[in-house]
């Protein structure tokens, strides 16, 4: 079932605030083997001038995910979740994610289109601070595999 | 936040240190629980070869992540790292053994910018073949 690009510049409001803890961003880091001070050691991440442990940078995705699950249970679209694969994913930066953030996230659907029976829905993440300062952007391009492919 | 590598030391073809990473079945359940992408063909082998696929993958994050570390290893400062894009064009099938996949990832510098940023192109492959596609980092060099 292709899906209705009427749904492109859908917004959806961010679910709650995500307070991003140390202990998080060291499992994180620990999780992808990033040995980085500044993800690990708060003085270390001092030094390179931020106010505490630095995150490192696909830790956005733990926020991306949450937020994209609006547009995946959204009842409206009709994703079939069961299809989806992750086909392209790209982050924008403006400052790295630092513990002690209060971070909320906006998804807004920016592209849909159908290839060859897949469905193709991009998605946006603004990640920013509870008092509204950028953070980070992250997109997201998730592929609805048509029934037809199934072989 | 300063990168630990000058603009002016690299240019046009730089390689940067590749890595070589081991992704075993308990690296991947230590990303869903840190990640909180609990999909079940990361760590199912019934569900993964009921959908199809040869065996349990790795997250494409997990994929991302790793290779992103070339780039964050090599400026040091995480905040140096300004924009960070994949395509996902091939699973990276895990194992249940104690060695599990090995992807390799290769980077260098594929352009100069006059704002004091580099273009990185990352390369990342895995039995043989790449995984990643379009994978490209803009950081900003000290």
């Amino acid at each position: 079932m292709a899906l209705n690009p009427d749904f492109i510049g859908r917004s959806y409001a961010p679910e709650g605030t995500y307070v991003v803890g140390r202990e998080k961003i060291r499992e994180f880091a620990t999780a992808i083997g990033d040995t980085n001070p500044a993800s690990h050691d708060v003085e270390a991440a001092r030094a390179l001038g931020y106010t505490d442990l630095a995150a490192p940078p696909t830790f956005s995705v733990i926020l991306s995910l949450k937020a994209s699950g609006a547009v995946v249970r959204d009842p409206e679209l009709g994703l079939d979740y069961s299809r989806v694969v992750h086909g392209e994913q790209r982050f924008e930066f403006t400052r790295p994610i630092v513990a002690g953030d209060e971070l909320v996230v906006t998804t807004t659907i920016e592209a849909i289109r159908t290839m060859a029976g897949n469905d193709m829905i991009t998605t946006r993440g603004d990640i920013a601070t509870v008092g509204g300062e950028p953070v980070a952007t992250t997109r997201a391009l998730l592929v609805s595999r048509g029934p037809e492919d199934d072989s | 936040m300063t990168a630990l590598v000058a603009w002016a030391d690299v240019e046009v073809g730089t390689e940067l240190p590749a890595q070589t990473f081991a992704i075993t079945r308990a690296d991947l359940v230590r990303y869903a629980g840190a990640s909180g992408d609990f999909n079940v063909i990361h760590w199912n082998e019934r569900v993964a070869t009921e959908v199809g696929l040869p065996n349990v993958i790795a997250h494409g994050m997990l994929t991302m992540a790793l290779a992103g570390r070339v780039v964050t290893d090599w400026i040091g400062d995480p905040g140096a790292l300004l924009e960070y894009g994949v395509r996902f064009t091939r699973p990276v099938v895990v194992p249940d053994d104690d060695s599990g996949a090995t992807l390799e990832v290769a980077a260098k510098v594929s352009a100069k910018n006059d704002d004091g940023t580099v273009q990185v192109t990352l390369t990342a492959s895995f039995d043989g073949a790449t995984v990643l596609g379009k994978a490209q980092a803009r950081v900003r060099l000290a």
